[in-house]
């Protein structure tokens, strides 16, 4: 059901240092991801679909392409007369973007202006269908101050900052541990969290006055002892992009076909920007095994356990294997490429051969030439 | 007080298009997929943005849900703007009474409010049951340079399939002397395409007075381009060029499918500067399998394919799991192809599921007697059982039981 007591936020311009491959030219929230969409699409998709209403999306610099790809939020449902989409920018001589807690401050004009009673904040590094209306449903049963969203695994080796929570038997946060020395299997906080609105901003205002600036050690870390913090676990796919190999390696999980049930569960679809490609075309002589492909594609060469964004061409007597090849790229006849990230607009001329290695994807850049 | 429009275009798209059967059981014809992820309708409806043209009625009659649904605020094409763009317009009751569209002269009389409102100076008739892109812009300023009063679009077609059309026969000049009704002996290859451009205030005349004029069928080519022929008004034709299939019949439906894999065909949806929009259905990109064999073949977004899949069309979320053959086929969205199953020369409807080892259609080459052989149609929302053959030409309305095996 739509229109209930949550708004969202979500960070759109955090974690970009951690694959500057790919971000040289966006910012996170715009990255391609999975043949169709910007990762964006997913905590706006899991919003739009566990009813909420109000996104606000916070961009810092850079913004254009992310303000292309949502536009008034239209294809998410969120283009609406009550509550809708707000692309959140600095004020440039008022506000202050530096982090996370200036950046919310910087917001609680924003936030004060809501009506809703909590708030759901995520950021854009991890690619998950979450339903945030189960994270609520135990929010409440928790009568929690904020639930953190955390998965059990081995902590992503880049992951910035990573936070690694303890429990009681209830399920409410008994330790907090930033940036230590994790082996092994630990619940680590996935950068997404359930509060009330009203302690959001008492919590940030409090901050600010301390000059206590850091979200994590400031708020979560220091906070926990007083106020009823508990976890959420999420079991689902879920892939955190700290790299670019674990960029490349989340976007080959989708060729698992309980991935893509988990991912693209069509009860909670992954909306993203329409364009009218045509259906792909798949020419004479064209091999394609094991690919994950997006409608607008001309293919004529080989393609095996790649993914293909829209409208890409593969040229006759091409062979391109574990590549991730994004929008509009073109590759002309007898080329190679295998364990390649290429980027947008890329015009891969004819007889090129292109090689990286799982560990190491080599990248090519926006609209090169090759 | 809406703004002038210069142009406003009024689609039929009301007809039943029984030739189609089981495809237009519960839906009209515009409303027919094609090419992977398109409606009849979504060509008509780009050409007339691409073209320019903001106003756009849609004369509906014949299972208007799926049409309806399908245009909604017109936001697809772009045409949901703040004082124009599409609008619906099926029958309605009117305080002489009510009456369903009796022709398609009948449904344009019936929405004369809908047109005057605009107060155009041009009105385009376009009908929902072809396959083209065209550019109307220049059609209408080809009717204003000959000061035309109407303009017929025709295009050239084979002197031996001439006598299935409405045949122009033209001056040098372009200007019309006769119209034939699909003549026994052609005298000219300009078939009429049904796109007619007309100056409204004649249009709004004849159309006013066709009505009161008894024994009338109020059709168009039938009743007025004849009567304005011989009352001496200003008709011209407008010879265009390019690729246009009427697309009315199982057989030119599936050859117009397939012409999208031929590429010399010159009919090219992926040219940017003439997009042709449609409702984008929201799902993942498509999976082609380990197993997979595919070549040749136009296939959509959603898409799951396992099995063997050549020269055909594939619409959004159809499955063809391992082992499973398409051949020449063309499979509407959310269609599944079982393991094992044999799908060739047929159009197999939305959501219709083919059981494992059925047999569905045939290559023409193995069929003796050809009057036997033809495009094999399966109707939406079936199934067809496990093992089950389904000879060509068949006609698929119901469920199939399986056979065992």
């Amino acid at each position: 059901m739509r229109g209930n007591n949550i708004m969202g936020i979500i960070f759109a311009n955090l974690h970009e240092n951690l694959i500057s491959e790919l971000t040289e030219v966006r910012i996170m929230g715009a990255v391609p991801f999975g043949g169709k969409y910007r990762l964006i699409d997913f905590p706006l998709s899991n919003m739009v679909n566990s009813g909420i209403n109000k996104v606000g999306v916070i961009t810092k610099s850079n913004y254009q392409s992310i303000m292309d790809h949502v536009g008034n939020g239209k294809a998410w449902d969120l283009s609406r007369k009550q509550g809708g989409l707000f692309i959140l920018p600095p004020f440039t001589d008022k506000s202050e973007y530096s982090n996370r807690m200036t950046t919310l401050n910087s917001i609680l004009p924003f936030l004060q202006n809501s009506t809703q009673e909590y708030v759901v904040i995520s950021d854009c590094d991890t690619v998950c269908n979450i339903d945030f209306q189960d994270v609520c449903r135990k929010h409440l049963e928790n009568d929690a101050d904020i639930t953190l969203v955390y998965k059990r695994d081995q902590v992503p080796e880049k992951l910035h900052d990573p936070t690694v929570l303890s429990f009681d038997a209830k399920g409410r946060v008994i330790d907090v541990l930033i940036n230590g020395d994790f082996s092994g299997s630990c619940s680590y906080y996935m950068n997404m969290l359930f509060i009330k609105r009203e302690l959001l901003m008492e919590l940030v205002k409090k901050c600010i006055s301390r000059n206590t600036l850091n979200f994590k050690r400031d708020i979560i870390q220091g906070e926990y002892k007083e106020l009823n913090i508990y976890g959420y676990e999420f079991k689902g796919f879920s892939p955190q992009i700290t790299s670019v190999a674990d960029y490349f390696n989340a976007n080959m999980a989708l060729m698992k076909p309980e991935v893509r049930a988990d991912l693209f569960n069509a009860n909670r679809p992954i909306y993203t920007k329409v364009r009218d490609d045509m259906p792909t075309k798949y020419g004479l002589g064209s091999k394609v095994t094991n690919s994950l492909i997006a409608n607008g594609c001309t293919i004529e060469g080989e393609v095996e356990n790649c993914v293909l964004f829209k409208g890409v061409h593969i040229g006759k007597g091409t062979k391109v294997s574990n590549c991730v090849i994004m929008q509009d790229t073109k590759i002309g006849a007898d080329s190679s490429l295998n364990y390649v990230i290429v980027d947008k607009d890329v015009v891969i001329k004819n007889e090129r051969t292109l090689m990286g290695f799982l560990s190491y994807p080599v990248c090519i850049s926006k609209g090169s030439v090759v | 007080m809406y703004p002038k429009q210069e142009v406003v275009a009024m689609l039929l798209a009301g007809g039943q298009g029984s030739r189609l059967g089981v495809l237009t059981q519960k839906l009209a014809k515009p409303a027919v997929p094609y090419g992977g992820k398109y409606r009849i309708i979504d060509f008509p409806l780009s050409n007339c943005v691409n073209s320019g043209i903001d106003a756009v009625g849609v004369l509906t009659q014949y299972q208007p849900l799926v049409l309806n649904e399908y245009i909604g605020t017109g936001q697809p094409w772009d045409l949901d703007s703040n004082s124009s763009g599409v609008s619906v317009l099926s029958p309605y009751q009117q305080v002489k009474g009510a009456d369903w569209y009796s022709g398609t002269a009948n449904a344009i009389y019936q929405n004369i409010n809908y047109i005057d409102r605009y107060n155009p100076d041009y009105v385009v008739i376009l009908s929902g049951d072809h396959i083209y892109k065209m550019d109307y812009s220049k059609m209408i300023a080809d009717h204003k340079k000959n000061n035309a009063d109407c303009t017929i679009a025709v295009i050239d077609v084979p002197l031996a399939e001439a006598s299935r059309f409405g045949i122009m026969n033209t001056n040098p000049d372009g200007s019309i002397y006769e119209f034939e009704e699909k003549p026994a002996h052609p005298k000219s290859t300009n078939a009429s395409m049904g796109i007619y451009v007309f100056s409204y205030d004649k249009l709004r005349k004849y159309l006013i007075e066709d009505e009161e004029t008894e024994g009338s069928s109020h059709d168009f080519g039938k009743d007025i381009l004849p009567k304005m022929l011989e009352d001496g008004l200003r008709m011209f034709a407008y010879q265009f060029q390019g690729y246009w299939k009427d697309v009315g019949t199982i057989d030119s439906l599936w050859e117009s499918n397939m012409d999208l894999l031929d590429p010399n065909v010159p009919l090219d949806l992926t040219d940017e500067s003439w997009k042709i929009y449609s409702r984008n259905p929201v799902v993942p990109p498509q999976y082609i399998s380990e197993e997979a064999q595919v070549q040749n073949s136009l296939i959509a977004d959603g898409c799951s394919i396992s099995g063997s899949v050549d020269f055909s069309v594939l619409f959004s979320n159809v499955v063809v799991k391992p082992g499973a053959v398409v051949q020449d086929s063309i499979i509407m969205p959310g269609a599944v192809i079982e393991e094992g199953a044999v799908v060739q020369y047929a159009i197999v409807s939305e959501n219709t599921v083919i059981g494992k080892n059925a047999v569905i259609g045939a290559r023409p080459e193995t069929i003796v007697d050809k009057d036997q052989w033809g495009i094999a149609v399966i109707g939406d929302n079936l199934k067809i059982g496990q093992g089950a053959k389904i000879a060509p030409k068949a006609m698929v309305s119901k469920d199939v039981e399986g056979v065992e095996e």
